[in-house]
Formats: C-alpha cells, sequence, structure tokens
C-alpha cells in the first residue's frame, strides 16, 4: 500500500516532466517547416501574410517556366483581413512553386514581430497597471483592514479572480473600450484597452496571492518593528514587503504568466490587425489572439507558422519566469 | 532607589473580553534592577508587559484602567504612560521603553541595517553615527566578535541566540530607559540562554529591566525583584531571595516548590 502510493506519487509528478517535453516536441516538429522557410528572420519580420516577389536566378527560371502553365495567381491585396488571407495562401504555398507570368517567383512572407511586440506591451501595461492596485489591496486586507471587513472582501476578491476571461473581453469590448476611448481618445479597440483589461483581470489574482503571502510575516515581527518605534507605513516597507518579497514576486509572475498567454479577453480588445501600434491608443496584435483567430482557417505552411508562433509564446513565457526565478529567488 | 516605572492598580480586558485579564495590578520597576515575572502560564504577566510600552495598543478595543507612570527623563515626576493619545508620543514611549520578544525577530534585512534601523527611524542619518552606535550596541550585546566580519550580511543568517542577542542590541541602540524581555529565551538553547542571562545581569548597570520567564531558577538568578501572578492578580511582590526563599503567601510558595504551575 505504502509503496504503491508512492509509485503514484512518483508517477503524478513524472508525468509533468513528460507532459512539457511532449508540448515541446510537438511544437517544435509542427512549427518545423516554416522555422525551415523563415528561420530567425520571423522575429525581425513585421509583415505578415504578405505577398512578395522573389528575384530567381536564370537556371531556376527556366525549370519554373515548366511548372507555370495553368497555375493560378493570386496577389493578397489587404493583408489586414488575415482570415480571407490564410485560405488563399494555403493554395499558393503548399506547392510552393506558383509565379507570376513576369517570371518572377512569389511567396508568403510571415513575421511574428508584431503580435511578439504587441504581446510583450500589453502584458508589460498590464503589470504596471496591476501592481500598485493589486499591492494596495493586499496591504489593505492583510494589515490596514479590520477583520470583519477584511474576510467578505477577501472572498470577493476571491470570486473575482474566478471570472472566466470571455466576459472581462465583453465587458472591455462594449463597455470599457468605449469609456477608454472617450478618456483618451483613439479606437475602442487598442493596446491600452488590451493591457488595462489584462491588467484589471490579473489584479485579483495577484492581490490574492499577495494578501496570503504578506499574512505569514509573523506578528511578533511586526510588533518587534513597532516597539522600536515604527509607524505602520514603515514596517509595511521595512519588515512586511521584505519579509514576504518571495511570495509577491512569486504571485507577480504568475500573473505575468497568465497575462501574457491570455487568449479571449485580448480577443475582443486588442483588434486584431496586423500593425504596430504607433500610438498606445492604436490596434495592434498579440501571440495568443493570431493563433486562436487563424488556427480554424490555417494547414500546411500557414498552420505551421502558427506552430513557429505558438512556440515563440512558450519559450517566451519560459524565460520569463525561469529568469525571475533565478533572479529573485537567488539563494532561497 | 528611584523606581523608573510604577504600575499602579491596573485592570486590563481584552477587546471583546467580559473579564478583566489583570485585576488591579500594582508594580514597581526600580532604576538599574532586574524585576522578573514569574507564574503559570496565563496568569497574565505576558499582558501586563506587554501594556508597559502599549503594544497592546496595535489591536484596538482593549481597555485599561489604572495608571503606569514612567519616570520623566530629566528625573522630575512622573508622566502616566495610560493617558498617551497621540500616534507620535506611542512612538516615543516604545523608543524610551525597548522590548525583547520570546523568539529572535530578525528583521529581513543586514545585521548593520537591524541596529541601525531604530536610530534611521528616529532621524539619524549620518553613516559615522550610526556606525559608531551599531560598534557599541553590537559590543554591549557580546555580539561584536562574532558580527563584525559581517555586518552587511542578511540578519536571518545568524543562530538562535546570535539572533536574540542582535534584537537586544537593536533595542540597546535606541537608549531605552526600560528594556521588557518577554521570556527571551525560551526558544534558545541552554547556552544561549546562559549567554542571554549573562547580558542582561550587565545591562542592569545601565537600564532598568523587567522579564518575564517561566523559568524560575531564571528568575531566581538574574533578578533582584519579582512578582508573582495568577489568574491576572500579582500575589506577592518582594526581593527575589524573599520570594524564593521564605515567600509571605502559601500560592507563591506551592509553586515556587512545584506543587503546581
Amino acid at each position: 500500500m505504502e509503496l504503491l502510493f508512492k509509485k503514484i506519487a512518483q508517477l503524478s509528478a513524472s508525468l509533468v516532466f513528460v507532459i512539457l517535453a511532449a508540448t515541446t516536441v510537438v511544437l517544435y516538429l509542427s512549427a518545423k517547416p516554416a522555422i525551415q522557410e523563415f528561420g530567425a528572420g520571423f522575429f525581425f519580420e513585421s509583415r505578415w501574410a504578405v505577398e512578395e516577389k522573389v528575384e530567381l536566378s536564370p537556371a531556376e527560371l527556366s525549370e519554373l517556366e515548366l511548372l507555370e502553365a495553368d497555375k493560378s495567381t493570386f496577389i493578397s491585396d489587404d493583408f489586414i483581413e488575415d482570415e480571407d488571407d490564410f485560405i488563399m495562401d494555403d493554395e499558393d504555398f503548399i506547392t510552393d512553386d506558383d509565379m507570376e507570368s513576369d517570371s518572377n517567383e512569389s511567396r508568403i512572407v510571415y513575421g511574428a514581430l508584431v503580435p511578439i511586440v504587441g504581446t510583450i506591451f500589453s502584458t508589460l501595461i498590464a503589470m504596471l497597471f496591476s501592481l500598485p492596485i493589486a499591492m494596495g489591496i493586499a496591504v489593505f486586507l492583510s494589515e490596514i483592514a479590520p477583520s470583519a471587513l477584511a474576510k467578505p472582501v477577501g472572498v470577493a476578491i476571491e470570486l473575482l479572480a474566478s471570472i472566466p476571461s470571455i466576459i472581462y473581453g465583453m465587458w472591455g469590448l462594449f463597455y470599457f473600450g468605449p469609456f477608454i476611448a472617450d478618456l483618451f481618445g483613439g479606437n475602442t479597440v487598442s493596446l491600452l484597452v488590451a493591457g488595462l483589461v489584462l491588467g484589471i483581470m490579473v489584479i485579483p489574482f495577484m492581490a490574492a496571492l499577495s494578501r496570503d503571502a504578506i499574512t505569514t510575516v509573523p506578528d511578533m515581527l511586526k510588533e518587534s518593528a513597532y516597539a522600536m518605534g515604527a509607524t505602520k507605513l514603515e514596517v509595511i516597507k521595512d519588515v512586511v514587503f521584505p519579509y514576504a518579497k518571495s511570495g509577491i514576486i512569486g504571485s507577480i509572475i504568475l500573473s505575468f504568466g497568465r497575462a501574457l498567454g491570455e487568449t479571449m479577453a485580448v480577443a475582443f480588445v486588442i483588434g486584431g490587425v496586423y500593425q504596430f501600434a504607433g500610438k498606445i491608443t492604436d490596434p495592434t496584435n498579440s501571440i495568443p489572439v493570431v493563433l486562436a483567430n487563424s488556427f480554424a482557417e490555417s494547414s500546411g505552411l500557414s498552420l505551421s507558422v502558427l506552430f513557429y508562433l505558438a512556440l515563440i509564446l512558450f519559450v517566451l513565457s519560459f524565460a520569463v519566469i525561469a529568469i525571475a526565478k533565478l533572479y529573485f529567488l537567488r539563494g532561497k | 532607589m528611584k523606581n523608573m516605572m510604577e504600575v499602579k492598580d491596573l485592570t486590563f480586558t481584552y477587546s471583546g473580553a467580559s473579564e478583566p485579564s489583570l485585576k488591579s495590578i500594582s508594580l514597581p520597576v526600580e532604576k538599574n534592577k532586574v524585576t522578573a515575572l514569574i507564574g503559570p502560564s496565563g496568569c497574565g504577566k505576558s499582558t501586563l508587559l506587554r501594556g508597559m510600552n502599549r503594544i497592546h495598543d496595535l489591536y484596538p478595543g482593549h481597555r485599561y484602567e489604572g495608571a503606569i507612570n514612567l519616570l520623566n527623563p530629566d528625573e522630575k515626576g512622573y508622566t502616566n504612560i495610560l493617558d498617551i493619545k497621540k500616534e507620535a508620543e506611542l512612538i516615543r514611549l516604545r523608543q524610551r521603553v525597548g522590548m525583547i520578544f520570546q523568539k529572535p525577530t530578525p528583521f529581513p534585512m543586514t545585521i548593520f541595517e537591524n541596529i541601525a534601523y531604530g536610530l534611521r527611524l528616529s532621524g539619524v542619518k549620518k553613516r559615522a553615527d550610526l556606525q559608531e552606535v551599531v560598534e557599541r550596541s553590537l559590543r554591549d550585546a557580546a555580539l561584536w566578535e562574532e558580527a563584525k566580519d559581517r555586518l552587511d550580511h542578511d540578519a536571518r543568517g545568524l543562530s538562535g541566540g546570535q539572533q536574540q542577542r542582535l534584537c537586544i542590541a537593536r533595542a540597546i541602540a535606541l537608549k531605552p530607559e526600560v528594556i521588557l524581555f518577554d521570556e527571551p529565551t525560551s526558544a534558545l538553547d541552554p547556552i544561549s540562554t546562559l549567554a542571554i542571562e549573562e547580558m542582561i545581569s550587565v545591562l542592569r548597570e545601565q537600564y532598568s529591566i523587567c522579564i518575564v520567564t517561566h523559568n524560575m531558577q531564571q528568575a531566581a538568578r538574574i533578578s533582584d525583584y519579582t512578582g508573582f501572578m495568577y489568574l491576572g492578580e500579582m500575589i506577592e511582590y518582594d526581593q527575589t531571595d524573599t520570594i524564593f526563599m521564605k515567600p509571605s503567601q502559601k500560592q507563591t510558595e506551592d509553586y515556587i516548590s512545584g506543587r503546581f504551575g
């Protein structure tokens, strides 16, 4: 019985690594065609599903002319309407040898720069917005509010943390977006709205976790700071936060990871266009939104491109958490 | 000999409790003497101690009646610390009446910053001044030799006994008039306990000390006066020798001889 229990526990633990490894392998294999096609240039390419003419050497040309015969040509005309593009892309791309009559090959270029930048910036806006508010809530609940107030508010925060993200997305699209647009100008869907909706979404999450970390500070430690003549603010600043540091940073990392991969809420409010947000109130795109919006219409290379993008998001999340752990929690 | 502090007819009721936890307690804390409080668990000795720097007031709703008088710095007359209402004056009181807790409570900062913390709070900024006080306090707490090479290390890396001496050093850095010890050795091994006890008998030359202890031998070893408390009342207060050799109350004698408690 003892042995069986040990084995089951061991199995559950090793399952984590199996899943992690399997995910990585599948992502990599599926992304391989796109990686071979675009290489590292994918990171720095800001165009998405745009046709590009490729100059070919005479030898290649003659070879291609033979194949030219009855290929239909297609020029993608509007890269913003990506969904339409994808369907066509497949025809273009799977064969990978169609060309235009002026003996130049054209190919469709995919680049990840816009969604990468959009993801990073929307997450940063979310963190900048949520961090001070979440810390304020956590400190209030654990140190300032009388317990008659702290308990119900604490439960409310935990309930908020459990609201499905699509509800935040709808609220963001129909109410919050227009409100922000009135306030700051610009579009009702934009990088700013996405960042703020994300921020609002992670506030309860971050606040609840940070509060839990702060409540682990022993009363005696706080009392000894008061006994030195510290005020409440000084106790919180000098004793509570440093003591609960690793727990608070943990809550920030988890929230960061959540914001980075958030799909539904962002899909509603970021705009989903493949262009950089010149102003913070412009619409742009993020990796999970591209994935969610495009999977249904993709196959072949365009699907592989999505896997490449997914791999980037995977590595990005992994790197953020790994760096944060190494940097902040070293010596623990 | 002058009394540094005088507790007079103190009745203390915890927030929400119907019965008072301390009933008409009177206790003098003589200057440059060690006063010990003994008694079984729940007798109110820690409650009394925590009233003497009003650390109780961190939590709302507790009620005091009576007086706790603290000798004014000019040694002319007393101030009743229960009259203090303003936060700033409470802070000043806590700097004059320091406190050491049951467990070592090093702040999450370096050894140097731990000692300098109280001074920084009271507005001392010059590094040279801080350095001087840190060294002197650590020497007084017999920790200088062990800590001088790692002042910039996290204080939580010290051993339990060292941490408790650090807390004492931190308290005396503020030059308090009274130091309250709330079972300071209950979490320490016998050797560390001995070190703390030796330190207390040295500190007596400069400070007035009130110590709560579970350990009667400890009270007998280090204190000049002892108060025996039971169920929120001060049963007997006298010179330590008298309390331990020929107590006047039956209850005291029973407790001292180990018949209850």
